[in-house]
């Protein structure tokens, strides 16, 4: 078969994978982006919601209640660092790592071994690997609604107090905000987005396991990145650039899909995709540095 | 109004850089009373603003606002009571949000914030008519990043910010300082529209002695972590800078004047 004919057929697939991505990289935007938070918990909790879901649904819970406590089981991993950084004072990055670690076991605990199937054969499962063109259209719907629910949350007066506290948290509390409130709502929700990916994902391979979650912070930047990159002179409302986040983690799929197809050694995935985020983080250092454009004007200050 | 009792701070206790930045210090403000604080550097002036403001509790005394003890109120919540305005412009309004935000954010000062909308249709023309009177071209702009607006701009914003729910106090920490002179003056004239439009009860420090003797009711001169200056009513309307300088030297016991506080 001809290159562009077996890189067409990965398409779907890659798409697939990236619109189920894309709902973590959405939750990685709301922390990374919104809240200046990087948040290390996204490689438990995605593993956490899968499991929970599998867990669920082999016991006979329909698949929708398994969803909702997927999300759950997510937002409570995010509570988690969010207590550790606000009430006991740990830096953000090494509350993350610590939840991140814990729930290795708590991961394993839920599962009771270090995999879980759940075929598509004996249960009604939303998404499966089997039929990706079907998965691609669940996973947009799942997309848009979330994109719909963020875009309304984040104008009400709650979401604009989460954003002020991520874009300056002095000025916040000069305005009354309780900002280690808002540092939990913006962790509950976007661990909670991870939990739910990690349902999803757990029924289109048809099983989850206990290291689904490595790197997962690592695809979320990258779309999140990806999107702001190419997208973020074009896509300026907030819905669009939630949208912008999506298409980066299908694109993320489809670059994967073709270096697949190109020959790279599937062991050296992780190598290849740290090595692009990292490129991708140094685009906007770059252009800093080269074009002379003033870093005030970027409107971000760590004051 | 406010009434601050025998507060102590020092930063880094214990350590070779202990810092006794503000000495058994109180003071008392009257209801719409305006007072400028000038002072050297470290000699505590900030350090008194942030105290009433909460950005860290004090190490023992009071601090009580319009009645309520504010002592052991966290920041946020002392805000229902405060206005703010700081040194640095980038500090007062958030740089990514647009302006209309930054003033739908100060209008829910001291609310609990829940899922109503973050900012109405009838706000907005309220916003619009507020930043017309201030006369900056602001008020076609709502919708424009504060992150894009000049120095005194954003300045003039955050005055706004603050004062859009009445305060019962106004906090101004060098507000002007960072700004170009013509600005500065720009800024000062906004300020004193705001503060004569409601009666506010402010505390302003300056470096600006002209500014200290021409604004408000009161003058405050802080040196070494007390008050050591403090004029008002006809002794203050009357007062020149040398006799702002001589009364300087002497209260911090030295000829030598500080150098600092003249250049500025």
């Amino acid at each position: 078969m001809s290159f562009l004919a077996s890189l067409l057929k990965m398409l779907p697939d890659a798409a697939a994978q990236g619109l189920i991505w894309g709902i973590l990289a959405m939750g990685v935007f709301i922390t990374y982006k919104l809240l200046d938070f990087s948040d290390l918990t996204v490689d438990g909790s995605i593993c956490t919601g899968g499991a929970v879901a599998a867990l669920l649904i082999l016991n006979g819970v329909p698949v929708a209640l398994a969803m909702v406590a997927a999300f759950c089981a997510g937002a409570l991993a995010g509570l988690v660092t969010a207590i550790l950084h606000t009430r006991m004072g740990i830096p953000p990055i090494l509350s993350g790592i610590l939840t991140q670690l814990a729930l290795y076991s708590i991961n394993l605990r839920i599962m009771g071994k270090s995999m879980l199937a759940v075929s598509v054969d004996k249960f009604q499962l939303l998404v499966s690997v089997r039929n990706q063109s079907a998965s691609c259209l669940v996973a947009l719907v799942f997309v848009a609604a979330i994109i719909g629910v963020l875009y309304w949350f984040f104008g009400t007066e709650l979401g604009c107090a989460v954003r002020a506290t991520g874009a300056n948290a002095n000025m916040s509390r000069a305005q009354g905000i309780n900002t280690d409130t808002m540092k939990l709502v913006g962790l509950i929700l976007s661990n909670g987005l991870v939990g739910l990916s990690g349902a999803l994902y757990t029924q289109y391979l048809g099983s989850v396991t206990v290291n689904m979650g490595r790197g997962a912070i690592v695809i979320g930047l990258a779309a999140v990145i990806i999107g702001e990159v190419l997208l973020g002179k074009l896509f300026r409302n907030f819905a669009l650039r939630l949208a912008g986040v999506v298409i980066g983690a299908i694109l993320y799929y489809v670059v994967i899909a073709l270096v697949i197809q190109l020959g790279l050694n599937t062991d050296d995935l992780k190598l290849f995709s740290a090595a692009f985020v990292a490129l991708a983080l140094y685009v906007p250092h770059w252009r800093m540095k080269y074009t002379g454009k003033s870093l005030q004007k970027g409107g971000k200050n760590h004051a | 109004m406010l009434d601050i009792q025998k507060i102590n701070k020092t930063f880094n206790p214990g350590t070779i850089n202990a810092n006794h930045a503000l000495k058994d210090l109180s003071l008392h403000l009257a209801d719409g009373e305006s007072v400028a604080v000038i002072g050297g550097n470290g000699a505590g002036k900030s350090t008194l603003l942030n105290a009433v403001a909460g950005v860290w509790s004090v190490d023992s005394g009071s601090i009580h606002l319009g009645g309520v003890d504010m002592t052991h109120l966290p920041e946020y919540k002392r805000a229902k009571y405060i206005g703010r305005v700081f040194q640095d412009p980038m500090m007062g309004t958030a740089g990514n949000m647009q302006i209309e935000e930054n003033l739908a954010l100060a209008a829910r000062r001291g609310d609990p914030r829940g899922l109503r909308l973050g900012i109405s249709k009838a706000e907005r023309e309220r916003f619009r008519e507020m930043l017309r009177i201030l006369d900056l071209g602001l008020e076609n702009r709502l919708t424009d990043k504060a992150g894009l607006l000049s120095g005194g701009q954003r300045q003039a914003l955050t005055l706004l910010m603050a004062t859009l729910r009445k305060p019962q106090l106004l906090l101004l920490d060098e507000h002007t300082a960072a700004l170009d002179p013509k600005t500065a003056a720009k800024v000062m004239e906004v300020t004193r529209t705001l503060v004569n439009q409601d009666r506010l009860t402010t505390l302003m420090i300056t470096h600006n002695m002209r500014d200290a003797i021409e604004y408000g009711d009161r003058l405050l001169m802080m040196y070494n972590g007390h008050i050591v200056v403090d004029v008002s009513g006809e002794e203050k309307k009357n007062l020149t800078v040398p006799q702002l300088l001589n009364l300087f030297s002497q209260a911090s016991g030295s000829d030598e004047v500080d150098d600092k506080l003249v250049l500025s």
